[in-house]
């Protein structure tokens, strides 16, 4: 076909509004397309639907008051946004936590991060048309929220953290229900991964779907499963070590295809993984205090300013925070991870048939106000 | 009883029939669902949720009848009926037992596949005079599906006339008298590929009438919901309606070509009446049965990419229908006492 | 290794620096020398910073400045003119480094804005940040959109909440405001 052949077909495009109320946008993202018939010739994210400016809150309210608003940012993975901002906090003002504290955020951490793969993991083949796995998947969440519940108090928006340590200790119903519930879920995954992960039609969907290249992903700043299913051996766990986590044993999942098959099987895995941890924690837990002996009443980090990163179920979640020796934030960054992560959307999913570019969307694990913030 | 009265009558019973099983289809579909997730499914209206279809036929009636603003309003309020009306009309040939059938032509199977084809228009129409870009795209998806599928299922079809030498689906009925293994589905020595001809025909039928995996015309998350997503109440509704009575309509052509329709897998025959119900038992058996496959299918599969779906077609399913066809030529042709 | 490296790399930014400038970069109050030096520096903008010469180990506070990590979290600060950023930006992105972030501060009673830059690197535990000053009345810093596409968004949102200016954005409406918004929340001024 000849150049202005080609051009002319090209003009013949139309603009298709995915969103804010679109059943595969899981939230109210917005996606401008622009299409070539059923192919996507140009993809633009349109963000803030539900922007509430936890930034300046963060400027206008103390510390410790800041705390319940990171539960209500990615709510699928609220305590490891607990723990970003918690252990910022915790440098700025060299607070020392106790061991015991630490164990107790690494195991809640972990349980939160497998109840929101496994919720991706339903969402996501129900963005593929299966709708079946979503029930299962929830049947086990909703193990892991009555766990956390009896610890934390509540169920999505957890509030658990504190300054130097954690709010409640857990007791020993938690210990074996959480046993429990990981031989459970061992005996669940090989089912998941017979009815799912190999059935021909899911494997054909998500196979060379949505290639993300390592350049891109760094190009885009892409962390998380995202990252690691392009190949990219980054995790915060590993790469820059905080809290007690170097001293579990586990493996970070890596893939090299850098498709949707790929970033599918990362969090399929890291569900083994973080099950693994959690068990060595409950293993090795320490007894002792769950916050320091004396009480952190006043916050006042010295002046300066802070960065401080952790892991969370969608990638590197960071906190930068700018203090002016007061009890307030001067300047609170949060840096989010799927931010980053659907950045390259547009980019990746030029030229894709519009149920692959979704099957691509849906890889991303997106939590729109974790986006909107 | 006189040939109109009885023509009358059984349209009637037809057209309940349609209505009636489109609704309790949806019962069932729902109660299937939700047992094969783990839940309970319709539980409050009546025992075991069985008047839940009413009170979801009383709630999509009560809604207003909304023509959207850009929508073609002649088109858009056409377009169910002409997914329904089709449907029904075919029921009128199909042979619920040997004398249980409104009329009994001698080209039942073409008329049934003539009207089938009405259906795809039907959605063309309602996805274009949405004016909603989801639903022209699902129109498009609809018509494609429906032209790369509609030609696996004719040549099986045309296989299946050449083995009976009619069209009227009660001689294709009669020719699988006797015991189970005198159904098509089983006649190897007839042709070699049998079971893969009904194989073919049943993931047409699928295809056909847009089920899962090959839902493309409504493929909820990515289109919303395809060519109905403007569609208000009974509209809906009678979309609806034509979408389940094409379900049973393919399936029953799948029981009555391969499965032997009205014939018991015993060759026991009560006579008169007794016997009139005997083969509705055993049809409606098979049937059912069949479409309970079609709705497990959709609880437990994702679905298909559009391009996989037309590259199953037009790369798998048209080879292996032609190659049966001759094969099953051949067959016929070097033994022909068969 | 890479914070060795990519310091050195760094530093050799400063050499170029004149010195009217180099003592405005220390004292972080640019104003006038880099509202004089946006003019004459810029198209004589480094691209090719890192020349054969070895750089000497700045020892006056210009240049890029090691950091207690585990008292703040990141190994290198560096506080650059804003047009030398894309020139830093350049050798980061030569070393494979990644954006983590873009963000604002307000420094309200110095009368200007500063625009962090976080770096990561995926092999190595190394974060770099670049830092530079804005006269708050009028600012402006070149985008490095072009360089790391992901900087679109985040100067999108930079511009959003500061109403800093990336000269050269391709696209730098509201992102995560309404698309008609015209005040810039983060600013210490900001009355809702």
């Amino acid at each position: 076909m000849n150049g202005s052949l080609q051009q002319d077909l090209n003009q013949e495009t139309f603009t298709l509004n995915l969103g804010p109320q679109h059943p595969a946008t899981h939230g109210v993202l917005r996606v401008k397309l622009v299409m070539d018939g059923e192919y996507i010739v140009e993809a633009e994210p349109v963000l803030g639907y539900i922007h509430r400016m936890h930034e300046k809150m963060g400027e206008n309210r103390t510390w410790v008051k800041f705390l319940p608003n990171c539960g209500r940012m990615d709510y699928l993975s609220a305590l490891s946004y607990n723990h970003g901002y918690v252990a910022a906090v915790e440098r700025a003002a060299g607070i020392e936590v106790p061991e015991r504290a630490e164990y107790l955020r690494v195991i809640t951490v972990e349980l939160n991060r497998i109840s929101s793969h496994l919720l991706w993991f339903g969402a996501f083949v129900l963005d593929l048309g299966g709708f079946t796995p979503l029930l299962y998947a929830f049947d086990d969440r909703e193990q892991i929220l009555d766990l956390l519940e009896s610890v934390t108090g509540s169920r999505l928006t957890y509030c658990y953290f504190r300054f130097g340590g954690v709010y409640n200790d857990i007791d020993d119903a938690f210990i074996t229900g959480t046993r429990e519930f990981i031989k459970r879920l061992r005996k669940r995954m090989p089912m998941y991964h017979a009815l799912v992960t190999k059935n021909i039609i899911l494997i054909k969907r998500l196979k060379d779907i949505g290639p993300i290249s390592k350049d891109m992903a760094r190009r885009y700043g892409a962390t998380g499963p995202v990252a690691r299913g392009s190949g990219i051996n980054f995790d915060v766990r590993r790469h820059e070590p905080y809290s007690v986590y170097p001293e579990f044993d586990f493996d970070v999942p890596v893939y090299e295809e850098g498709d949707s098959m790929a970033r599918y099987m990362v969090r399929m895995d890291e569900i083994e993984q973080s099950m693994r941890i959690v068990e060595q924690a409950l293993d090795k837990l320490p007894e002792g205090d769950i916050q320091p002996k004396k009480a952190v009443k006043l916050v006042k980090p010295p002046k300066g300013d802070y960065y401080q990163a952790v892991e969370a179920a969608r990638g590197s979640f960071g906190v930068r925070l700018v203090s002016d020796g007061t009890n307030t934030a001067y300047r609170l960054k949060l840096r989010s991870p799927t931010y980053s992560n659907l950045s390259l959307f547009g980019e990746a999913s030029r030229g894709m048939l519009l149920p692959d570019a979704l099957a691509l969307m849906g890889s991303l694990d997106l939590v729109i106000p974790e986006i909107d913030r | 009883m006189p040939e109109p009265f009885r023509v009358i009558l059984f349209i009637i019973f037809v057209m309940a029939f349609a209505g009636l099983n489109a609704a309790y289809l949806v019962w069932c579909e729902r109660k299937g669902a939700g047992h094969i997730q783990r839940r309970i499914g319709p539980k409050e209206v009546g025992p075991f949720g069985l008047l839940q279809p009413l009170a979801d036929g009383i709630k999509l009636m009560t809604k207003q009848l909304f023509i959207p603003k850009g929508a073609d309003p002649i088109l858009f309020m056409v377009a169910p009926l002409m997914v329904m009306v089709p449907a029904i009309m075919s029921f009128c040939v199909i042979p619920f037992s040997e004398t249980f059938v409104a009329r009994e032509i001698n080209i039942g199977l073409l008329m049934i596949f003539a009207f089938a084809s009405v259906n795809v228009l039907g959605l063309l129409l309602g996805g274009w005079g949405s004016g909603n870009k989801y639903a022209v795209i699902a129109a498009a998806r609809c018509v494609s599906q429906n032209v790369a599928y509609e030609i696996p299922m004719l040549i099986t079809t045309i296989t299946m006339v050449m083995v009976t030498n009619t069209m009227n689906l009660n001689e294709i009925v009669r020719a699988q008298a006797g015991w189970f293994f005198h159904w098509h589905f089983f006649r190897l020595d007839i042709s070699l590929l049998m079971p893969v001809a009904f194989l073919i025909f049943f993931i047409c039928s699928l295809a056909e009438t847009n089920r899962a995996p090959f839902d493309m015309a409504e493929a909820e998350s990515e289109l919303i919901a395809g060519a109905y997503t403007e569609y208000p109440g009974m509209g809906f509704g009678v979309f609806f309606m034509g979408e389940y009575a094409n379900i049973v309509i393919g399936c029953a052509l799948s029981v009555i070509l391969f499965l032997g329709g009205w014939q018991s897998p015993i060759p026991f025959n009560p006579a008169g009446f007794i016997g009139v119900l005997w083969g509705l038992f055993w049809f409606l058996l098979k049937l059912y049965a069949l479409i309970f496959t079609v709705i497990w299918i959709r609880w437990t599969y994702p679905r298909t990419q559009f391009y996989e779906l037309l590259n199953l077609s037009w790369k798998v399913l048209i080879p292996f229908s032609l190659f049966n066809l001759i094969l099953t030529a051949l067959q016929i042709k070097i033994f022909p006492w068969l | 290794m890479m914070l060795a490296k990519i310091k050195e790399a760094l530093a050799e930014l400063y050499e170029e620096i004149p010195a009217a400038a180099e003592t405005a970069a220390a004292e972080a109050v640019p104003e006038e020398a880099a509202a004089e030096q946006a003019d004459a520096a810029i198209p004589e903008a480094p691209e090719e910073a890192g020349t054969e010469e070895e750089a000497e180990e700045p020892v006056a506070p210009p240049g890029p400045k090691e950091t207690d990590y585990v008292a703040t979290g990141y190994h290198l600060d560096t506080a650059l003119p804003p047009e030398k950023i894309v020139a830093a930006v350049e050798i980061l992105n030569r070393e494979d480094f990644f954006l983590e972030t873009i963000t604002g501060v307000d420094w309200i009673d110095a009368q200007q804005l500063e625009v962090v830059y976080d770096f990561n690197h995926f092999d190595e535990n190394c974060r770099v940040v670049l830092r530079s000053m804005l006269d708050r009345s009028k600012p402006e810093i070149p985008t490095i959109s072009d360089i790391y596409q992901g900087a679109n968004w985040h100067e999108r949102e930079t511009h959003d909440f500061f109403g800093i200016v990336f000269t050269g954005h391709p696209n730098l409406e509201p992102l995560l405001l309404p698309e008609d918004a015209d005040f810039h929340p983060l600013l210490k001024d900001f009355k809702a």
